[in-house]
């Protein structure tokens, strides 16, 4: 039984009868790869439109309804030499778009405003001490309101709600003095004018929105651009079922088409797609993804079966049912609890604004008795109270992190490292152990042949030919060890056993020992390595045996090196068997490891470690692990970690080495130092320009240079961690 | 002085103009992709296709 892709799913219905699709695309490089796309899709008949994303490497392609077929797109780009996948545009990719797009506007117009009052106050600074009438610097002030009143009540939206959502929840964040600062500045800038005064602050308000706008836009679009990786790399693994449309009909449908209900099948050595139930056939699967375990588990009707496990011997028709059973409850049970358990972390930029934002109200108010007390009048006190206030708004504080943040994750993107929670940069800088699963994580996700070198290379070349024909795990390492990639004719699969074929007139096999005849050579193999699985290959009387296991990680040694040089503690705990785990530990000369956990074994062992102080980094990819990911102080995962894992893991790393982790780390630390360091910087500005304020010499033109050169000074600082980060990546 | 009272809504006239343009090229999706928009400047389409009319 073979099925045909299904693609419905994916296509949106648009006004005018038109089709659209989009495509997460492999392989875009520049703009030719664009040009080239476009102008061969454009000349397909009924497409009306391709467009080519080249920021995000997405293609949408929209057509006459009904007029062709999707699968249609997909092969004219394979022809082409690009790997197209169906991509579902997610809802809360779409939020977040929105939300960009509202940042960008208001920064806009907070620009637009600031550049045009300045302009005026220009004017207003130098005709105070030259020839200006009182007539004219009062026209200037009351354009400039005219600007300045809508601009900052358009503008500074997302900081007005946030201070309230703030305060709703009795919290202080950085937008509370913000907004405090802005709405008083103003008020006190449109009385300033009505009494025909000499100075107003309007120019001060829209510069100090603009500032903080950059810096927040800078951070969204950075953060924007990592979950579009990260989305796309989803839409890559083009994770498809085989689904039974009918009794003894079956179509292959991508995975989000699934519903609980469905019933899907899994042939031997695929990887099982959905969490369920087993109505028909029985089968050996590998579970070590979802519970470390290597060992094979022999299963049957109503077991049931989780998404990641390998299907190894039988085929097996699955019911998918929300994910349930003894090991899954465990797994959510432990993970809402360890989810509630967490202290929230509080961000660095929040922790000063609880120490600031005090402070600063504290000083404005200071300063307005004080004056009243040296027999100022009501108007100068307050006058002066809120020339503090502005000057201490903290615009180089609203800058000291997003701008070093925003430098720091582009940094672990180049690496790859994708962030899923924003603050887990200044999380990652303040690990100081490092908690690893075994396997998956240290080891690679998929086996591979460990005895190769002893093998004849055209001996290894033939059986990697022949193993090309099946899917079990245990032959694609045979075919990826060999680099094989021209397939034997007439190859034949005998299910749960190998495959043969004649070439040159003499029959070759691959498969199970017993299926080849090479019990003998299988049993001298098992003696040296007790946990390899066997897959043996007989060519006329040439018998050899590969032993195939899981293998560590191509720098895992390096990695944990570089790590312990950080100061970093190690430490491995892992759900497999003791041997298999001392092994990979001595490997690694990790001293401190744990072999059997279970989930709740390992977030007692994070547990441990954090009530001694220690901030952890768990890094785990095993269904298991999800629990022991949330407990941590801070966690990461490879992305070919089960979809649980991934969501609890506050960052993803890409490909099949571990340097990724060990950059993600070194990068953090860097940041952190830096965002330190910048609001160090804000604290020094502020240590100067306050007592400027509270004597009463800030005037606009005081006020713009300190607050534009802090700015400047803590984005120029910020760069230089760029410059830094580089180096390090 | 009196050029001030329409030579300063004049210039504001005009960067509000500049606003409106930059807000419609925001929500035409011009910032979509900002890497794409470089080489597509630079592409040949329009020559080529202009080309092929004359040859045709």
């Amino acid at each position: 039984m073979s099925a045909t892709l299904d693609l419905s799913h994916f296509v949106r219905h648009m006004d005018g009868d038109i089709a659209r699709m989009d495509f997460a695309v492999e392989g875009i490089a520049c703009g030719g790869c664009m040009a080239k796309i476009e102008r061969t899709l454009q000349a397909v008949p009924n497409v009306t439109r391709a467009r080519v994303n080249l920021a995000n490497r997405r293609l949408a392609v929209e057509w006459k309804e009904g007029a062709i077929d999707p699968r249609r797109v997909i092969d004219r780009l394979a022809e082409l030499g690009y790997r197209a996948y169906p991509f579902d545009v997610a809802r809360a990719e779409d939020d977040s778009a929105q939300e960009t797009k509202l940042l960008l506007r208001c920064l806009a117009v907070a620009a637009f405003a600031a550049m045009n009052i300045m302009l005026l106050s220009v004017s207003v600074w130098s005709g105070n001490v030259s020839d200006m009438t009182a007539e004219q610097r009062d026209f200037f002030h009351w354009v400039s309101a005219l600007i300045a009143l809508p601009a900052a009540a358009y503008a500074g939206r997302p900081f007005y709600r946030s201070a309230l959502r703030a305060l709703a929840a009795r919290r202080l964040n950085m937008d509370v003095p913000i907004t405090l600062g802005i709405v008083l500045a103003l008020g006190m800038s449109v009385v300033e004018t009505f009494n025909r005064a000499e100075h107003a602050y309007f120019d001060s308000v829209l510069m100090l929105l603009a500032f903080l706008l950059a810096g927040r836009f800078l951070d969204r679009n950075m953060r924007r651009r990592t979950q579009a990786a990260a989305s796309n790399l989803a839409a890559l693994k083009a994770e498809t079922a085989v689904k039974f449309v009918a009794p003894e009909e079956i179509c292959e449908v991508p995975i989000s088409a699934i519903r609980p209900g469905d019933i899907v099948l899994v042939h031997a050595g695929e990887r099982v797609c959905v969490d369920g139930v087993v109505v028909v056939g029985r089968s050996e699967v590998d579970q070590s993804l979802v519970t470390g375990e290597t060992a094979p588990a022999a299963i049957g009707k109503g077991s049931q079966v989780y998404a990641g496990t390998l299907n190894l011997t039988g085929t097996l028709q699955v019911r998918v049912e929300a994910a349930r059973g003894t090991l899954l409850d465990e797994v959510m049970r432990l993970l809402e609890r360890a989810i509630e358990g967490r202290s929230r972390y509080v961000r660095l930029a929040d922790r000063a604004a609880r120490l600031y934002a005090p402070v600063v109200h504290l000083a404005a108010l200071v300063t307005l008795f004080g004056w009243m007390a040296m027999g100022a009048t009501w108007h100068d006190a307050i006058v002066t109270a809120i020339a503090v206030l502005i000057i201490t708004c903290p615009c180089a504080l609203g800058l000291a992190v997003p701008a070093v943040q925003v430098a720091a994750s582009g940094a672990l993107f180049r690496s790859g490292v994708l962030l899923n929670a924003g603050d887990a940069i200044e999380r990652l800088g303040d690990a100081d152990v490092v908690v690893f699963d075994k396997t998956g994580t240290l080891t690679l996700p998929e086996p591979v042949v460990v005895n190769a070198g002893q093998i004849p290379p055209d001996v290894l070349a033939l059986a990697g030919r022949l193993a090309l024909a099946s899917r079990h795990p245990l032959a694609a390492a045979v075919a990826q060890a060999a680099g094989a990639r021209i397939p034997i004719d007439g190859t034949i699969e005998e299910p749960g056993q190998g495959v043969r074929a004649v070439i040159d007139g003499v029959e070759t096999r691959l498969g199970k020992p017993e299926f080849c005849g090479a019990e003998r050579e299988a049993r001298v193999c098992v003696t040296a390595d007790a946990e390899a699985s066997m897959i043996a290959f007989v060519h006329g009387t040439q018998r050899h045996v590969f032993a195939v296991r899981q293998a560590l990680r191509a720098d895992a040694y390096a990695a944990i090196d570089r790590l312990r040089a950080l100061g970093l503690a190690i430490e491995i705990l892992s759900g497999d068997r003791e041997p298999a785990v001392a092994r990979v530990a001595l490997a690694l000369a990790v001293v401190s490891y744990r072999a059997g956990m279970t989930p709740a074994d390992k977030i007692a062992r994070i547990a441990e470690l954090r009530r001694e102080g220690r901030s952890v980094l768990m890094v785990g990819d095993g269904l298991n692990d999800a629990p022991a990911l949330a407990a941590a102080d801070v966690s990461l995962s490879p992305v070919t970690a089960v979809h649980l894992t991934q969501a609890a893991a506050d960052a993803v790393f890409l490909g099949d080495r571990l340097a990724p982790a060990v950059a993600a780390l070194e990068i953090s630390r860097c940041a952190k130092h830096i965002m330190r360091e910048n609001l160090w910087l804000a604290l020094v500005y502020n240590a100067v320009a306050v007592p400027i304020a509270v004597l009463g010499f800030a005037t606009p033109l005081i006020a713009a240079l300190a607050m534009s050169g802090s700015s400047l000074l803590v984005t120029a600082n910020a760069l230089r961690a760029r410059a830094a980060v580089v180096e390090k990546a | 002085m009196e050029v001030l009272v329409y030579l300063v809504p004049l210039a504001l006239a005009l960067g509000l103009l500049g606003l409106a343009a930059f807000m419609w090229s925001l929500r035409t999706g011009q910032f979509e992709d900002m890497d794409g928009a470089a080489w597509r400047a630079i592409g040949n389409d329009d020559i080529e296709q202009r080309s092929t009319d004359v040859r045709d």
